[in-house]
């Protein structure tokens, strides 16, 4: 293992290109610029191609085609990026093909986007949310192997301080296991044979399948697909002193290390808090979540936004817990940088204040 | 002009195995039947592309990437590698497919819906870049696919399910001439329009396409094929009189013809393909 004291966006970008990645195309902006910037110096000394796209909607275009050929690739952009990235980001699913792509987000508006989609059809995306460097530079690796082993877009949810902040981190190559063999992949050596390759989105593979241009069949083996990823991938969440809590936070991603803080604090006064934190946002890890919820009682969600995970701790504790919304949308003059919101101090008296509420609840 | 097949006597067992329609197929098409429309234009073009690639001998190192529009049916009956593409993105895909596989032939297949329309700007940026992939243009004129509705080619006066009484600049603007439009760009190395309305049209085409393709393969740049086709459901015109259509309305206004060849800047001007302003005589 070697630390080095690095850039978020520079962490991301070398533990991407350690996995594997060689290829990666962007489009400049804010808070992800960074993570563009760095895989245009690493990349070509590794062997691959970054390309400056003209457009989002190219940028992901170009990943497709790399990924088509069994290349490890990535893009990414914050969520605005994003947005102009959900016809592919969806029909990506239908290809089968598996992409890493990064959102630095501006803040936490973009968990709908993430985890929902604004894509067309039935699809969904693996998402996975670190809270810090180390852990995003392990999380980006995971990223592609999910995809690899899933055949299936998987999306690393990041903000302005994954990207900016300095920390003491290790990029090495994680070793998560085998793939499966890319046996679908294009590299042009199967044609002529009779059999040649087809990574398509609106036929099946060629004509010894009987019905190769039933897009309806194709569309429903969608499904089967999602409930495979649903039940197959492990979902992660982070436990943080919940063992006799009786009232536990809920966050993700930068918050969540602000709100750790705020559970020691309050831990000293001796109030029985505690924190959980998913790991991977889709699948949401609802049963954990909820077993610990329950036994708690209450839960304040905390988020950068005005309640968006909010609706999956709900699903999750199905009543069985008191959900509070705590969190609010907060940025700095720009619009995507530092959140003043995220201040232990404010945090720990909006925590409190919020107990107190509740308190006034349960005895009226 | 229909022609008769020859009968077969049945009255004794044959002498000599019979000949099906396969028997004539090229070998990177693969046998039974497609889904376009007789009279169709883009099977024949889509034919010369994979005959070419066979000429060349680059069957086992070839990846076509196809856009969305009737010929995307016919993707799955090529035994070359496909990659499908959303409408109009096409050129990034190749992109991508080339830099990851530089050695791999790479070209797209696009409507003038999915390439003019929808996706205009990926075929102009692809071609700025000077990217090492042929992009072919099967230009008809109208979606076809949604019944012959207007597209960015669609000619003045020509008539399509929403310029009923034809194609008006006042109110519907006028169309694109892909193949002029990226001429002027750096990255550009080969533009030919073709048509494949007669016999001597579509052997030039194969002529531009086998030439195009060899450029990619020898690193010259960004390379263009506009092949002009014939919509018999699309066109107001009964499909006999397509290729006559073709030749004097649509030809007369895209010109076919080699447009820009960089490997012939430093010939004569004697040995250069004379590029056919006129259209309608050589085309018809």
């Amino acid at each position: 293992m070697t630390r080095q004291l690095l850039e978020g966006s520079e962490a991301i970008a070398r533990a991407m290109v350690n996995a594997g990645c060689r290829f990666f195309a962007g489009y400049p902006m804010t808070p992800f610029t960074e993570v563009l910037e760095h895989m245009g110096k690493l990349l070509p000394d590794a062997g691959g191609v970054c390309i400056n796209a003209e457009s989002e909607l190219e940028a992901v275009g170009m990943t497709w085609g790399a990924a088509a050929t069994g290349t490890r690739a990535a893009t990414g952009s914050v969520g605005q990026g994003l947005a102009l990235m959900q016809e592919s980001l969806s029909e990506l699913c239908q290809a089968r093909l598996p992409v890493v792509v990064l959102n630095m987000a501006r803040g936490q508006g973009d968990y709908y986007q993430s985890t929902r989609g604004g894509g067309h059809g039935d699809y969904r995306h693996i998402v996975l949310a670190p809270s810090d460097v180390n852990e995003a530079a392990n999380l980006v690796q995971l990223a592609f192997h999910l995809a690899d082993t899933w055949r299936n877009p998987a999306l690393v949810l990041g903000d302005y301080y994954l990207a900016h902040v300095f920390e003491s981190v290790d990029t090495d190559r994680v070793d998560f296991g085998p793939v499966p063999d890319k046996d679908w992949k294009l590299t042009g050596a199967t044609g002529g044979t009779g059999h040649a390759r087809i990574v398509s989105t609106v036929a099946n593979d060629r004509l010894d399948v009987p019905d190769r241009l039933n897009y309806g069949q194709l569309l429903a083996k969608m499904d089967d697909r999602i409930e495979r990823m649903r039940t197959g991938i492990e979902p992660m969440m982070e436990s943080f002193r919940t063992d006799d809590a009786e009232v536990v936070l809920v966050a993700y991603g930068t918050p969540a290390r602000y709100l750790r803080q705020v559970v020691r604090n309050l831990r000293e006064d001796g109030v029985r808090i505690g924190l959980v934190r998913p790991i991977t946002l889709w699948p949401f890890p609802s049963d954990q979540m909820a077993a610990v919820l329950e036994r708690a009682g209450t839960a304040l969600v905390y988020e950068l936004n005005a309640g968006q995970m909010v609706d999956d701790v709900r699903l999750a504790v199905a009543g069985r817990a008191d959900v509070h919304f705590i969190g609010r949308s907060s940025f700095d003059e720009a619009g995507f940088g530092i959140a003043p919101d995220l201040d232990v101090e404010l945090l720990t008296i909006r925590v409190r204040s919020a107990l107190d509420a509740v308190a006034k609840e349960v005895v009226s | 002009m229909t022609q008769l097949l020859p009968v077969i006597p049945s009255s004794e067992p044959p002498t000599r195995p019979g000949k099906v329609v396969d028997d004539f197929a090229p070998r990177l098409i693969l046998p039974g039947e497609h889904a376009l429309c007789p009279g169709c234009g883009e099977p024949i073009a889509i034919r010369s592309v994979v005959e070419m690639i066979d000429e060349l001998e680059l069957a086992a190192r070839s990846v076509g990437v196809f856009g969305i529009g009737c010929y995307t049916a016919f993707s799955p009956k090529l035994d070359v590698e496909v990659l499908q593409a959303l409408h109009g993105r096409a050129p990034s895909l190749a992109t991508g497919v080339k830099r990851a596989k530089p050695d791999c032939l790479v070209f797209t297949v696009q409507g003038d819906g999915d390439m003019v329309n929808e996706g205009l700007q990926e075929v102009i940026h692809t071609a700025a870049r000077g990217e090492n992939v042929t992009c072919i243009l099967l230009n008809n004129g109208v979606f076809g696919e949604t019944g012959g509705h207007m597209t960015a080619t669609t000619v003045l006066g020509q008539r399509t399910k929403n310029t009923l009484e034809g194609r008006d600049a006042k109110r519907h603007g006028y169309p694109i001439l892909m193949s002029e439009l990226l001429a002027p760009l750096d990255g550009v190395a080969f533009i030919a329009r073709c048509a494949v309305n007669n016999a001597v049209n579509i052997t030039r085409t194969r002529r531009w396409i086998k030439q195009a393709l060899s450029m990619q393969m020898a690193g010259a740049g960004f390379t263009f094929i506009e092949v002009l086709t014939m919509c018999p459901t699309g066109w107001f015109i009964e499909t006999g009189e397509a290729p006559d259509y073709l030749a004097d309305k649509i030809a007369a206004v895209h010109a076919v013809g080699v447009v820009k060849d960089i490997s012939a800047a430093d010939k004569t001007a004697s040995d250069k393909t004379a590029p056919d302003k006129t259209g309608s005589d050589t085309t018809r």
